[in-house]
Formats: C-alpha cells, sequence, structure tokens
C-alpha cells in the first residue's frame, strides 16, 4: 500500500470532484436558459396572449392553466393524501392489509408518469366523461402526487413526539382529538413542505396533461374545470417540436417561466422548513 | 392561615383510612416480558403515596395502569383490578376518557403543547369537551395556575407561548393543565427529574399543598423527595411491590431487608 497521507489527499481530491460535477450541470442549464430567455421576460410576455400562431406575444394562458392544475392538484391529493398518512400512522394494525397499502404506496411512486397520464385518459377522461380538462388533468396528477405527499406526511406525524399523544390521552381526550388538537398542528410544516415539494414536481410533468388536460391552442381562458387549458410545459413542447420558426427568445423565455414557477416552490419549502426548524417545537 | 391548617388535619385524620384506590392483583406485561407481578396496592384519599424503587423496577407502568396509559403502549397487557369509588376501571366497559378525566398526569418531562400559548395549554384538556364562555375559562385558569403557585409568574404573559418558560415553570404549567379538568388523583412521574433544586423544591412545596384537595401518587428516584413529600411509600423492586407503609415506617424501620439495601443506598 502507498503513503497513507498521499492516499488520504487523493481520495479528499476524489470525492471533490465528484461533488463539483453534481453542480456543474445545474449551472449550465440555469445560465443557458437564463441567457436565451432573459431577454423575453416582460410584463408583455407574461400577461399577454399568444399571437400569430404562438411565434409571438404572451405565454399568460399557459401560466393560468399550470396555476389552475396546480391548485386543483392541491385540492385533491392534499387532503387525501393527509387523511391516508394519518390512518396509516395513528390508526391501522400491523396487518396485511396495512402492509398491502404502504407497498401500493411505494409503488405508485414508481410508476412511470406516461402510464398516468394514459390511465388518466381512460379513467377520467373517457370513462367518468369528464373529457380532457383541468378536472381531470387535475386528478392525474393528484394521484401521481399521492405518494410524495402521503410520505411526506407520515414522516411528519411519526415525528411528533409519542409524549404529546400521552399528554393529550392522559387530560381525557379521545383518539381523533389527540391526533386534531395536538399530532396534526405539531406536523403541519413537514406536511406543508412534502406537498409544496410533490406540488413542483406535478406542475413541471408533461406526460401525465398530455392526454387528459393540455390544449394546443385555445384563443380563451378557461372558465370551468370542464374546460381544456395550456399549460406551460406542454406548451414547451409545442413550441420546440410542432410549430416550425418559433423564435428561440420565446422559447427560451417559456422554459425560463416554467423552471421559475418550479424553483419558487422548492425553495418556498426550503425556507419553509428553515423556518420552522429554528423555532424547533421539542 | 393557621386556623386553616388545623382544619385540614382535623380532616386527615377523619380520612385517614379512606382507600381512594385500591389495586389488586396486578399484573402488567409488554408483548411476552413481564413489568409489575402481583402488586397489591391502596393508594389512600387526600395522601401522598411515593413509589421508589430502582429503573425499570416498574414504578412508571403501574402509575400508569391507574389511568390505563398503560394500554396506549404497543404490546401492552394487564390484568387484575383497579377500583376508583367502587368500579373496576380495568374492565373493557369503563371508559378510559372519563377515567383519565378523574386521574390526572403529569409526566417526567415539562411537555407544555409547543403550538399553544400558556393559557391555551392551561385550558387545552377543557377545550376537548365542550366549549365554555371566554370569562368562565379566564377564571378557571386562572385558578388553577394560582394552584399551581404559577399565576404571579405569567398572569401578564398568557399569550406567550407555553415553552418560552424555563423548565420549572413548564413543569408547574402542566400541574396547572392537570388541575383544570378537576381531577380526584394527580399522578406525578418522576415531576422533577429534569428540574434544577430550585424548581424542585417548589414543585414538592407545592404537592405539600395540592394534597389537601387531590389524591397524589408521586413516583420518584429520588428518595429524599419521597422521605420529604410523601406519607405512604411503596417500594417496588423487578416488578414485585416489596414493601408499603407510612413513610415514616419505611425509612427508619423497614421490615424487609432489601428495602433496607436499597433506602441506604447499597444497591439500585
Amino acid at each position: 500500500m502507498g503513503d497513507p497521507k498521499k492516499i488520504q489527499k487523493l481520495m479528499f481530491f476524489l470525492l471533490l470532484l465528484a461533488t463539483i460535477i453534481i453542480i456543474v450541470p445545474v449551472v449550465a442549464i440555469f445560465a443557458i436558459i437564463l441567457f436565451h430567455g432573459l431577454p423575453a421576460l416582460n410584463w408583455g410576455f407574461i400577461f399577454g396572449m399568444p399571437r400569430e400562431g404562438m411565434r409571438a406575444g404572451g405565454i399568460f394562458p399557459t401560466i393560468i392553466g399550470t396555476l389552475y392544475l396546480t391548485l386543483g392538484t392541491m385540492a385533491f391529493s392534499l387532503p387525501l393524501g393527509v387523511l391516508a398518512a394519518i390512518y396509516l400512522t395513528e390508526y391501522a394494525a400491523e396487518n396485511w392489509l396495512t402492509r398491502l397499502i404502504e407497498i401500493s404506496i411505494i409503488n405508485l411512486a414508481g410508476i412511470p408518469s406516461i402510464v398516468y397520464g394514459l390511465f388518466g385518459l381512460g379513467l377520467f377522461v373517457m370513462f367518468l366523461n369528464f373529457g380532457a380538462s383541468i378536472l381531470a388533468g387535475s386528478l392525474t396528477l393528484a394521484i401521481m402526487t399521492l405518494p410524495v405527499i402521503v410520505t411526506a406526511s407520515r414522516e411528519a406525524l411519526i415525528t411528533v413526539p409519542k409524549s404529546f399523544r400521552e399528554v393529550s390521552y392522559s387530560l381525557g381526550a379521545s383518539r381523533w382529538q389527540t391526533v386534531w388538537g395536538v399530532v396534526l398542528p405539531n406536523a403541519i410544516p413537514g406536511i406543508l413542505t412534502g406537498t409544496i415539494l410533490g406540488l413542483s414536481r406535478a406542475a413541471g410533468e408533461t406526460a401525465p396533461i398530455l392526454f387528459t388536460v393540455a390544449a394546443f391552442y385555445l384563443p380563451a381562458l378557461p372558465r370551468s374545470i370542464f374546460d381544456q387549458a395550456m399549460v406551460l410545459p406542454y406548451h414547451i413542447y409545442v413550441l420546440s417540436t410542432q410549430v416550425p420558426n418559433v423564435p428561440a427568445k420565446i422559447q427560451y423565455g417559456t422554459i425560463l417561466v416554467l423552471v421559475l414557477f418550479v424553483f419558487i416552490m422548492n425553495i418556498s419549502a426550503a425556507f419553509l422548513r428553515a423556518h420552522f426548524r429554528k423555532r424547533k417545537l421539542w | 392561615m393557621t386556623k386553616l391548617t388545623t382544619q385540614s388535619e382535623v380532616i386527615i385524620v377523619v380520612e385517614e383510612q379512606i382507600k381512594r384506590m385500591q389495586a389488586k392483583n396486578i399484573n402488567a406485561w409488554f408483548y411476552d416480558k413481564q413489568a409489575l407481578q402481583n402488586i397489591n396496592l391502596d393508594i389512600y384519599d387526600k395522601k401522598v403515596t411515593a413509589i421508589i424503587g430502582p429503573s425499570g423496577c416498574g414504578k412508571s407502568t403501574f402509575i400508569r395502569n391507574l389511568n390505563r396509559l398503560h394500554e396506549t403502549v404497543p404490546g401492552a397487557r394487564v390484568s387484575g383490578t383497579i377500583l376508583l369509588d367502587g368500579e373496576n376501571i380495568l374492565q373493557g366497559s369503563y371508559d378510559a376518557v372519563a377515567l383519565r378525566r378523574k386521574v390526572g398526569m403529569v409526566f417526567q418531562k415539562p411537555t407544555p403543547f409547543p403550538t399553544m400559548s400558556i393559557y391555551d395549554n392551561v385550558t387545552a384538556g377543557l377545550k376537548l369537551y365542550g366549549r365554555q364562555s371566554k370569562s368562565d375559562l379566564d377564571l378557571l385558569v386562572e385558578k388553577s395556575l394560582k394552584r399551581a403557585a404559577l399565576w404571579e409568574e405569567v398572569k401578564d404573559i398568557l399569550d406567550k407561548p407555553g415553552i418560552s418558560l424555563s423548565g420549572g415553570q413548564q413543569q408547574r404549567l402542566c400541574i396547572a393543565r392537570a388541575l383544570t379538568i378537576e381531577p380526584e388523583v394527580i399522578l406525578l412521574d418522576e415531576p422533577c427529574s429534569a428540574l434544577d433544586p430550585i424548581s424542585t423544591s417548589k414543585i414538592e412545596e407545592l404537592i405539600h399543598e395540592l394534597k389537601h384537595k387531590y389524591t397524589i401518587v408521586i413516583v420518584t428516584h429520588n428518595m429524599q423527595q419521597a422521605a420529604r413529600v410523601a406519607d405512604y411509600t411503596a417500594f417496588f423492586l423487578m416488578g414485585e411491590l416489596v414493601e408499603f407503609d407510612q413513610t415514616s415506617k419505611i425509612f427508619t424501620a423497614p421490615t424487609d431487608k432489601r428495602t433496607e439495601d436499597y433506602i441506604t443506598g447499597r444497591f439500585g
């Protein structure tokens, strides 16, 4: 064997190198998008309607569509995910059913997003006859986000110390009163962080919305949950592959808006977590 | 004040023989491991009963059966009878929630609910069953905090978080919280083990005050504490009740060799 000090130095260098290599693609992607996209960003681009076959004007409908879809996804996945997590952590007995549910959640997280898209097409668009709509798209994305929210909520609930539950019981609280009055308020930071991360992933997905909600072009903003919508990720796909001669500025500008949208969500999740950790409660 | 003291002493003499709770043939398990073996112990009314013994001897398990908190732990089982007001609280038909309003508890670590203010912590137990008017709650908060000897220190900061208080204040806040639901019996599970000596002596003074109105069971590691606050003392060892008697008797003339060894510091 060689000199331990030299090996130490070599290993340190390799580890540092590996870490730096992780940063390179992130920085490169951001730099390229910023460089080409930033010139396109102005109020007219963000709040304007597309013109001239989407080769000019703004992308307001796609931002609104993405916003609606994200809110719609949250409306379904947050309550469902939190309630399921409460059942699994606070009520479920250790038996085959609980294990089956847990395995299902893990597998749900591993399903490719195109499969969600086709499932949504089959169940919500066709079978339940919602048509391609914000409702169908939100439900599809909600199913995709569920594993993230359930897992994050379970973590958050489990971390609430047993002592709080015992105090609550000792004051004559029932199980549900304990969950509602003591456990849940203490778990909310973790639940929120997980939810935002799940939603930010959903906001950037293309495959699940492809057949369930996304429109190539709509002259007006959606007016109900049964309307189709233009959505940022699909719009990027359209601009770069389906419409000839779209100025690069508009393509990159649209990508920048989506990246910022997701970025802001992730940052706010990180901020929330840091904020609550600072006043760590137990 | 002196007159009041004599009055309560008279009451104590009269009530000396009243058994508030009676544990009969209590066996308890965690999965296959037996934690309590055939415990028979009477808890006397408006007295302080201390339970002493080395770690893992079953002290906490025993008092956690007095409010049926034991059964909330996975794998926990119990057999035997515990009478409160002539009813067996261990029978399945007895409502554990109702029991815990009669038998309150304060835990080892001060545990104010971190998301709640001082005020909300004190009223936490009340809000669980039915709303009360704000003015009623205000009165109850003041009453409980006064009984817990904390009122003077917190009366101007009731809306501050409960966890902003010092450890000793937090523990008195927990006592106030337990008192607000007007229990008959109060279980104290090593209430001072996380506190400094000054806070400890405040809690001990408080126990002296509270026993005029409540029946108190205190688990403690600290034998001096048992000697200072308790009227009766029970010595547990490896899940068995070795000896139970008046505190003065346990500490001066124990009948069992193992008790003597423990209180003289030969083991444990």
